[in-house]
Parts: structure tokens; sequence; C-alpha cells
């Protein structure tokens, strides 16, 4: 395949290809093979990469697609590379971020020093849609609150890698992440016989350490399970996917009960049988009905009592969200300083609090060349895109800003970095963006890579599979010595 | 086990086994009708062996090939088609306790007949897309059998084959029966070996019947054989002891236990020839059918509706 028109279509920093068109260090197998292969090759390599996705039934779910709920997980077949020396020190910051999060969660559920010491407003807490009242003075094993997170990372134009959004709820997208190395294993097996792939299959190991070593009941197998929504969630195929893969029981609110004692059980053709951690797939409110959100059906009543009791631990503890606010992010350098006496690795994306009068008024006035972004929104809901909105859109922007500053940041257009892209008649370059997952229990762990989001539409920044956005397989790169190549 | 995934293990099971059974039933029949071209009424005795009457009449009112087997093969509640649909919902749903392959093949069917299924409506690719649905279900069943440990999930499963296949075999026994008593067509009484042998090939029992049995194809005989054959895995005598042997490894079994003896017991003291000659056996049938609905009470209420706090 040619690759000398490429840069006709975009000016953004390309992971693969210089602009000069040569491959980056260490990546030049990689331009090698697609300078070789032809488009009727590459094509049948799609097609059984979508022949494979179809019938292993890797799907995700739309929720405006009507009745079909389950939609083929879109894959482009054109690995996106990382070289292993600047992952090293990703990782590093990515470790370093959450650990810094959890010190915050628990600081702002129990003693708030951080705000006693004014390094973090008090209002943000009153303001924060999940910060929860009900879980003031709990203290999680290990003081770990947010035990899994999918942290968004994006390149910009000079190369830098930003922290975009930490995603501490229920990140979702790592069964896709390692599906794709599947996929991209079948259809291009000669391009990692050159290099060395840092493997990431033992993630679902990893988790279920994890989640066993915050077991209140310190047993060599504690009884781990994966709690869904059920079939219509969007990322249904995933919850059964790491039940499948740790071997845990992947339970829905109805086959759960809190008895008496205060403990969870599940119903089981043995009877009801005792359940110590809970890798929970279900938004806060809708946990327990005996607390938050009183017509949940997806919950079970009287977990949060079993979790303040201390009979059962909860992945991610309820009250985990408030540090994954858009304005609570914001601070997160600042909370690095505060409780690690550490300089942040890896830098936030420069933002403005539309709370604040003057970045208020900077936003206002500069609408057509920022990002505005509802604080509490994820999948790309609500996101405003200055260039590209209406008149009539913009207007409303403005409103919506004024008449409720506390919910909306405002950020910089940043050119996502792109990946050559396999689209219909040529290798084009497309954006993307990185979500590696971390874990935090009784030791950290960060994925090797992550799951890369690509806007399959030319020249979009829309990485989000509900707009548009496709996928890719990540490969963390060791190069190996000429030696070792044969 | 998980109660919920113990339900859908079962029906899963019987889910498998009817659309494997609903695809031999048509091909067979196929066949028979080249061979009998006169007698009109082997269509409709499909719609009666797998009891859709009433889902069937509200949508077609005639009982021709036609709309006999576009009713077996697409209706949205009754066909081999909504079968593999909820198959593959169950199998979705207990993605985690199946071997994987497992998953990919049930779901590789689903879109093969999605895409495949009309083909079988006319009479010359019926065979062929027929005796696929056969295999895959067959593959399926060698994935389980060999990557899958015999644990309460697979009892489940089992148990719901087992289930499925006893009421397949009585129903397929019971219209042959019928059959033969109908009045309107008296010459088929001409074809009755004929009939017979379409009996136990809709099961797939003609081969070892034949292993088993010397004398010449008879009702008497046949009935025998697929009621109270103790060797052959579709004889419901055979299902029963299959049901019977997964029930002691799960826990708490007493109640279907005591469900599915005595439906062994009923099949073992029936007297065949008497039940023939005083025309005698389409009501013993019924009496089974029961007994098979019984055991699917008991075994619900042991394991699957199950409700106490601690």
């Amino acid at each position: 395949m040619e690759l000398k028109n490429y840069h006709a279509t975009s000016n953004a920093w390309d992971e693969l290809l210089t602009d000069k068109l040569r491959a980056r260090r260490g990546l030049r197998d990689i331009t090698t093979f697609l300078r070789k292969s032809s488009l009727k090759d590459l094509n049948q390599r799609r097609y059984d990469a979508e022949l494979a996705i179809r019938s292993m039934g890797i799907t995700f779910t739309v929720y405006s697609d009507g009745s079909n709920i389950d939609r083929e997980w879109p894959f482009d077949i054109i690995p996106r590379t990382i070289l292993n020396k600047e992952w090293q020190t990703i990782e590093k910051g990515l470790k370093q971020r959450l650990t810094a999060l959890n010190l915050f969660i628990a600081d702002v559920y129990n003693d708030q020093k951080i705000i006693k010491d004014k390094v973090v407003p008090k209002d943000i807490l009153a303001s924060s849609r999940d910060y929860r009242s009900f879980c003031e003075g709990m203290t999680p094993v290990y003081g770990v609150w947010a035990h899994i997170c999918g942290t968004d990372l994006i390149r910009d134009d000079d190369g830098a890698v930003y922290v975009l959004e930490d995603n501490l709820r229920v990140p979702s997208g790592v069964s896709y992440m390692l599906e794709n190395r599947n996929i991209s294993k079948r259809v291009l097996p000669e391009l990692f016989e050159n290099y060395n792939v840092l493997p990431m299959d033992n993630y679902p190991s990893q988790l279920l350490e994890t989640l066993s070593s915050i077991s209140p009941r310190p047993k060599d197998f504690p009884e781990v399970v994966v709690l869904t929504p059920g079939i219509f969630n969007s990322a249904y195929f995933e919850h059964s996917f790491l039940a499948q893969r740790m071997g845990a029981e992947l339970v829905e609110g109805s086959d759960l009960v809190v008895g008496d004692d205060d403990c969870v059980y599940m119903k089981t053709v043995d009877g009801l049988s005792r359940v110590d951690v809970i890798y929970r797939r279900i938004d806060d409110l809708f946990l327990d009905p005996e607390v938050f959100n009183k017509d949940s059906v997806l919950g079970v009543p009287g977990l949060m009592r079993a979790w303040k009791s201390g009979n059962v631990a909860l992945a991610n503890a309820p009250g985990s969200g408030v540090a994954d606010d858009k304005v609570v992010y914001t601070y997160v350098p600042d909370m690095i300083r505060y409780y690690l006496s550490e300089e942040p690795i890896l830098p936030n994306v420069p933002s403005f609090l539309c709370s604040d009068k003057i970045q208020r008024q900077h936003v206002l006035s500069n609408m057509e060349n920022l990002v505005v972004k509802p604080a509490n929104e994820s999948g790309g809901y609500g996101m405003y895109i200055g260039p590209r909105e209406s008149k009539r859109r913009t207007a409303e922007m403005k409103r919506l800003i004024k008449a409720n500053p506390r919910n909306y940041i405002a950020q910089p257009i940043i050119n996502l970095s792109t990946v050559p892209t396999l689209c219909d008649n040529a290798i084009e370059p497309r954006h993307v963006d990185l979500r590696p997952f971390i874990l935090q229990g009784d030791r950290s762990y960060v994925t090797a890579g992550g799951l890369t989001r690509v806007a399959l539409v030319k020249g979009s920044l829309m990485v989000n599979s509900s707009q548009g956005g496709g996928s890719k397989d990540t490969w963390i790169i060791e190069p190996l010595s000429k030696r070792e190549k044969t | 086990m998980l109660s919920r995934v113990a339900e859908r293990m079962y029906w899963f099971g019987r889910y498998m086994e009817r659309i494997e059974n609903t695809a031999r039933l048509i091909s067979v029949n196929t066949n028979l009708v080249l061979d009998l071209p006169r007698v009109k009424h082997i269509w409709s005795s499909l719609i009666s062996i797998t009891g859709y009457e009433e889902n069937f009449s509200t949508r077609f009112s005639n009982q021709d090939e036609r709309n006999v087997i576009k009713f077996l093969l697409t209706d949205e509640r009754c066909s081999i088609m909504s079968s593999v649909r909820l198959a593959r919902e169950n199998a979705r749903t207990t993605r985690e306790i199946m071997p994987r392959e497992a998953w990919v093949k049930i779901n590789k069917l689903y879109l093969h007949l999605e895409k495949n299924l009309p083909k079988a409506l006319k009479r010359e690719g019926r065979h062929q897309l027929l005796s696929e649905i056969v295999s895959y279900c067959q593959e399926l069943n060698g994935y389980l059998y060999s990557c899958m440990s015999v644990n309460e999930a697979y009892n489940f499963m089992r148990i719901g084959t087992n289930l499925e296949r006893a009421d397949m075999t009585s129903r397929i026994l019971d219209v042959g029966c019928l059959n033969l008593l109908n009045t309107e067509y008296p010459e088929i009484r001409e074809y009755e070996n004929i009939l017979w042998m379409n009996v136990l090939m809709s099961l797939t029992a003609y081969q070892m019947y034949r292993q088993h049995v010397d004398d010449a194809i008879n009702g008497e005989d046949v009935a025998e054989f697929l009621l109270k054959d103790e060797k052959f895995p579709k004889a419901v005598a055979h299902c029963l002891a299959d049901i019977n042997e997964s029930f002691t490894l799960l826990p708490n079994p007493d109640e279907p236990l005591r469900a599915v003896t005595h439906a062994q017991r009923v099949i073992r003291g029936c007297d065949v020839p008497h039940l023939l000659s005083s025309e005698e056996l389409h009501g013993f049938i019924d009496e089974v059918q029961a007994d098979l609905g019984g055991i699917h009470n008991q075994l619900s209420g042991a394991w699957f509706d199950f409700t106490s706090s601690p």
C-alpha cells in the first residue's frame, strides 16, 4: 500500500509515521509490512477479523439501537504502538494518580484535611453529584475506595501525553482490550514474530487477586462475584467475560439477598451461600433501594447495610465517583503534590472551571475554540465541541453554563494523535485515545497498554463506541535486538 | 451454583435437544411423504407431535406442507429458529459457565440460520440445511461432553436434555398410534410397517432397534423398545434413569427423586401389548406426559424457585 499521501488529510502527531513518512524509532517492521501488503491482502485480514468477532459474539449495546441489543464490536486491524520505554513512565504516572485519588476519596469521607488546608474548595463536595454523605466515616480495607480505574490518555500535536479523565465509577472496555489482542494474533501473526509485544492477558488473574485481597474474611479463596444489571446493559458482554475469566459467579441483583445478620448471600441450588466481595457493575444509585434509588430493581435491598458493617467488600466502593467528577479532575495535580509530596508525572489537559468568574468569562467569550464538558457525564454525552457547533447550540450552551456554572468545565481543543487505519481504499490517519486500566488493592497493577479507541470518521475526534468509534489492539513494544531478530 | 444459572442451563439443554429433534422430525417426514404420496395427514401430524395446534391455527388455516414447514422453521415462538434464539440467549447469560467453544458454536448456528433458513422451506434445500442443524447440535454436544466438568451446571443441562428427549419420544410414539387409528384414511393400515419404521427413524432409533429386536417391525415391539429399553438413549426408561442419576448428584434431591422414580415405576409396569390391543396407548402416554410435567415442577421447586432467608 502506498503511504505517500498519508499526511494529506491530517496534521496531527502520528503514532507510527514521522512528518517525513518514516517509521518512528523501533517501528520499521510495521511500516514495511503496510507498504508491502496489497489492499486485497489487508481487506482479507479485515474480513477474517470481522468473521472472528461475529462468531465469538464480541458485542456491545447501543441504547438507541432499538431491539438490536448486540452490535458487533468495530475493530481496525492495524495496531497502535507505544515503545515500552515511554510506557514505563506512563505506568508510573498512572499508579501515582490512582494512589492520590484514593487518598483523596478516603480524606473527603473522613477528616477532609485537603479542604481544611484549602487545597480543594469546600463547595465542590456540596455540589458534587457523586458525593455520598452515606459513606462518611467509612474506611474500606487498605483505605482503597477505587480498586479499578480506567484513565483516558491522549497525545497532543507536540507528542506529549495528557490525562483526559479518570473513570472511577464502573469503567468498561477491558474485555475488548483483551479480545482485540486475540483477534490481532489471529490475523497478523507474522508481525508478532518481529517484536516483543508485552502480553496483557493476565488482567483477569490480577483483577481476581485485587478483589480477593479486599475480602472482609481473610480466607484463601473468598467468594467473589460480578454484579451485573443484566443482559440489556451496554457492557453485559464484558461482565460475563470477566466472570468467566475469573471463574467468579455472574450475579444479578435478584440472585443476592442480605440476611438479618447483615451478610450478603447468593441463592444457589445448595441454598444460601455467603458472598465476600462484589465487583459491582451497577451505578451507586441503583445498588440498594433501601438507601438510594427506591425504585431500583437492579440492586439488593440491605447491601449498603452489609457494606457499612464490613461484612462485604464492594469494588469500587460506593461514593468513589466523587473523584470522577470533571471539576475534581482539575485538582488532581494538586492532590498528588498534597498527599504524596511528588510532582505529577502525567499532566492534565489544561482546563477552565466555569464556576470561577474569570475563567467563566474566558470560556463564554471563546466558545468556538473550546470543548465544554458536563462535570458528571461519560461516553461523550452532552459534550460541546466549539468549532463544529451551530450558533443556536452555542447560545444554548452559554445559557446552560450561566445557569449552572459548577456543572461545566472547558478545555482547549486537543488535536488527538493519529494511527494508520484501514479505510475504504487506503490507509489513512484516524484520531485515537487510550484507556489503560489500573488496579489497586494490596498492591497496584497497570495493564500493558490499554484499549485504544479510534474515531473511524475522517477528521472526527469522537472515539466513543456510542458515537461511531472503533478500536485497535495496543502494542507496548520492547524492540528486539539485532541478534534476537533471526 | 446460582439457581438462576441452573435454570438457564436446564433450559439450554431442553432447547438444544428440541432443535435437533425437530430438525430430524421434519427431515424424516419429508422422506416419508415421498413414500406415501396419497396420505395427506403426515404434515398435520407434525403439528400434533409438537403440541402447538393452537399456535398454528392462529397463523394458518391449512395444515399443508408449506405452512407446516414454515411454522416449524420460523414461527416466533414454536419453531427451530425460536428455540435457537432462546438457547443462544440462555447460553449468553451463562457464558461464564460454559466452555467458550460451546458459546461460539451456538452463536454460529444462530448466525447461520438467520441467513440460510429460507432455503429449507423448499424440498430441494431442506435436507442439506436440516442435516447441518443436526451436526451443529452434535458438535456442540461433543464440546460439552469433552470439555466441561461433570459439575452441577452440566447436570442441570443433562436433566433438561433428557426430560426434553423423553417428552419427544413419547409424543412421536403417540402420533404414530394416532396415525394408525385414523378412521378417515383406513387404507393407512396397509402401510403400518412403513409408519412404524418412520417412528423409529424420527428418533434415529431404527438401527438400534434392529440390533435389539429380531422380529419384523411391528407396533408392539416398537412401543416396547421406545418406552422400556434401558440402553437406548432416546427410550423413555433410559432418559428417566439418567435423570434419576443426575438428581442424586445434586443437593437435597428428595422431592424430585420421588417424582422420577414414580415415573420409572409407571413405565416399567405398563403392559404394552394390552395397551395397544385395547387402544389405550394414547391415554397411557398422556399419563406419562403428565409425569414428565410433574418431574419438571418438582425440580423447579427444589432448585430454581428457591426462596428462604438465612
